[in-house]
């Protein structure tokens, strides 16, 4: 059953990742990348991170591409222009990229297969914020300063001069 | 739960490499911001993969500090391209050559 799910899923994902990073139209590379987005969440919850599904669902589809659509109605759907020159490097680029995903994909396929044993860890909220507020407690902390700085930085540089 | 952790990191491979290209054939500044976030995303799936196949919770909360990071960096990102695009009325990058000598 997982495996079925785990394939369709993996489908969908792929496929939807190539739609949001080819189509012209902005608003519809945002749409299909909160399918991505969703594939990804189930992807989670398949590995036992339940917390991280809803946090995924919650902040990448909830806020950050809801903040990308309204930025994307705020200048009006600005589309791409045409190239004002051919880019010389998309070759490279593209050799560049195939090698990457040639020698990521070698080196898991050799290492061979492997399956995780059962550990009766669960990444449900409990868990992770005991974690959060014990261990992790400092990082938890800069974490939101780095977020009040980002807050702060924004409203700076959307600020209207006069 | 028999899907082998490697699968999940050829997943994580694919999006990966398609995020990446994304960022680097787009023009328009949304597009390279979303193929940044298709990236962040697969190094996610890889961490949590990683976590799995462990049997720790480390990985996790890596994930949950990425995904504060990343929210940072897209609310700061968007708000450059709001500034740019009062500026020049676009936001195609090939246009941003006002540091180019």
């Amino acid at each position: 059953m997982a495996t079925i799910v785990f394939y369709l899923v993996a489908l969908a994902a792929v496929i939807s990742a190539i739609v949001a990073v080819t189509h012209k139209n902005p608003v519809f590379n945002v749409l299909s990348l909160v399918v991505t987005f969703f594939c990804v969440a189930v992807n989670y919850a398949l590995l036992g991170a339940h917390f991280l599904a809803a946090a995924q669902i919650l902040i990448y589809a909830g806020a950050i591409l809801v903040l990308f659509l309204f930025v994307i109605m705020l200048l009006g759907a600005p589309g791409e222009d045409a190239a004002l020159v051919p880019r010389p490097f998309q070759r490279g680029a593209g050799l560049l990229l195939a090698i990457l995903f040639a020698a990521g994909s070698a080196a898991v396929v050799a290492t061979g297969t492997f399956l995780a044993q059962p550990s009766g860890v669960s990444g449900g909220p409990r868990e992770i914020g005991r974690l959060l507020i014990g261990p992790y407690l400092f990082a938890f902390e800069l974490i939101s300063v780095l977020l009040l700085a980002a807050l702060v930085g924004a409203l700076v540089l959307v600020r209207r001069k006069d | 739960m028999t899907v082998p952790t490697s699968h999940f990191l050829l997943l994580a491979t694919c999006l990966f490499a398609i995020g990446a290209g994304g960022v680097l054939l787009r023009r328009s500044g949304i597009s390279i911001l979303l193929g940044i976030e298709l990236m962040l995303n697969a190094g996610n799936l890889a961490l949590v993969a990683f976590s799995h196949q462990h049997g720790t919770l480390e990985g996790q909360i890596f994930v949950f500090f990425v995904m504060a990071v990343a929210a940072a960096e897209v609310a700061v990102g968007l708000a450059l391209l709001v500034a740019i695009f009062r500026k020049n009325q676009s936001i195609d990058v090939d246009r941003l050559n006002l540091l180019r000598w």
